[in-house]
């Protein structure tokens, strides 16, 4: 008895604590041998948003994201939000087994912290941390992240510089090895909702085949990304 | 990956040092001037590993268990060690084991193979070591490696254990061609080191065999070869 109401009132101290602004230190790092980040949008925000959950449809912008690598309409989302933002702390590409650290200082109430950035050479693949709670308590955490696909393109892994929704085509393969000439891989996609990425296909042959992409450059495994995050 | 610490046996080691030490109280008095006092023990810091393959046929290389303070045995987007290419590309741990950083290792008796466990005790002397590593060779591929890095030891009592599962990484030495005549592993018993770095030269995970069944004409690999994480399970356990 005597216990559990000791638990209650830490329980009320931490509740009472999490409203209060946090200083972070995000590391970001891209842990995959063959996979660029877009730009990395990183925002914390309430419990009343969020930037994506699998399992339902994409907005547009996270489509915008997904396919292309513009941020523009999640950042206006966050801002609506209001959201603390940080966005693109790579300046650009984060290549593979590269590292990104920015700092976030969150206001009283954005207690959840989100992170998206497209994967390239995909269709709609993206790295994700969906309204991960931030720890009331001072700390080094780490969180590894998955690959999804936001089910708003079919996975035709077809490099021909198409980034804009709703195009087929994936924009380009910055690690090199980019074919040309496929036929494609499908046309279809069956799961328009948000899922656990299958992974890219890709073939042996870089001038036809199915897919423009290297089946021994541009796969992947999960989990793709590591996010350190610092509560000070 | 997933830690679990697991408290058990602190209470009774409280109680029964209490106990000691109650007994040599009544007894100092009388025996003082009749006995030496003895060295202190050998004070042995001692760990059992036990890694579980959970692949379904990528049989893993003789496991290097490290303890050490400083150092690691890679570094995610760093280049690896000569010692590492070696365990990575042909599964010969012996480099890794030799490193300066080493303060105590231990090799695997054999190769585990899938589904099966081996126990590995790696015991220090007088030292506490701060830091635990492993390393294997997933010996169906090119250069890839499974293993744990780092692992703090600090605050792990006698009889406590720390469980988790392994990812696996590509040493980045070695292009992943799987072409028979590059791979060591029983599939196709090929070439293992060679010091030619042909791929993009820096630790990450690993992206996964291909295999002919999947679109890689070349491949000596079938479908059966193919692994996703985790690739290990491990448990540490220490003993003293």
């Amino acid at each position: 008895m005597k216990l559990q109401t000791i638990i209650t009132a830490l329980l009320l101290a931490g509740t009472s604590v999490t409203s209060q602004a946090q200083q972070l230190d995000i590391t970001v790092t891209n842990i995959t041998q063959g996979i660029h980040y877009t730009p990395i949008i990183i925002g914390a925000h309430n419990g009343d948003m969020s930037l994506f959950n699998t399992g339902t449809m994409a907005s547009s912008q996270l489509q915008m994201m997904a396919e292309g690598g513009d941020i523009s309409g999640l950042s206006t989302m966050l801002t609506t939000a209001n959201a603390d933002i940080n966005e693109n702390p790579a300046g650009g590409l984060l290549a593979p087994a590269m590292s990104t650290t920015t700092q976030l200082t969150t206001a009283d109430g954005n207690m959840y912290l989100s992170l998206v950035a497209m994967m390239l050479p995909t269709n709609d693949g993206f790295i994700g941390l969906n309204s991960w709670k931030i720890p009331t308590e001072a700390g080094t955490y780490t969180v590894m992240l998955n690959a999804y696909d936001a089910g708003t393109e079919a996975n035709d892994e077809i490099i021909n510089g198409a980034g804009a929704p709703g195009l087929p085509g994936i924009p380009v393969a910055p690690s090199g090895n980019g074919g040309v000439g496929a036929m494609g891989v499908t046309m279809d996609e069956a799961n328009s909702a948000i899922h656990i990425h299958r992974g890219n296909l890709g073939d042996d042959n870089l001038t036809g085949g199915k897919s423009d992409l290297d089946n021994t450059v541009h796969r992947w495994l999960n989990p793709v990304a590591r996010v350190t995050i610092v509560v000070n | 990956m997933n830690i679990f610490i697991k408290k058990s046996m602190t209470v009774a080691l409280l109680v029964s040092l209490g106990l000691l030490s109650a007994c040599n109280d009544s007894d100092s008095s009388k025996m003082k001037d009749i006995v030496e006092p003895p060295p202190p023990p050998p004070v042995n810091y001692s760990y059992e590993v036990t890694i579980t393959n959970l692949t379904h046929a990528q049989p893993m290389s003789p496991v290097a268990v490290v303890l050490h303070n400083d150092e690691q045995l890679w570094q995610l987007g760093m280049m690896s060690s000569v010692a590492l290419e070696n365990l990575a590309e042909s599964g010969d741990n012996s480099m890794v084991l030799a490193q300066s950083m080493v303060l105590a290792g231990q090799s695997g008796a054999d190769i585990i193979m899938p589904g099966m466990s081996e126990t590995i005790i790696v015991t220090l002397t007088d030292t506490e070591p701060m830091m635990l590593s492993l390393a294997t060779m997933l010996v169906n591929t090119n250069d890839a490696f499974s293993g744990v890095n780092a692992l703090s030891l600090t605050n792990l009592m006698v009889g406590e254990s720390i469980s988790m599962t392994t990812s696996s990484y590509d040493a980045g030495t070695e292009r992943n061609s799987e072409m028979m005549s590059t791979i060591p592993g029983p599939v196709a018993g090929g070439e293992g080191f060679n010091e030619m770095r042909d791929d993009v030269d820096f630790v990450a995970m690993h992206a996964g065999v291909v295999s002919v069944d999947d679109g890689l004409s070349t491949s000596v690999l079938t479908q059966a070869h193919r692994f996703d994480n985790p690739t290990l399970a491990v448990l540490i356990t220490r003993t003293e």
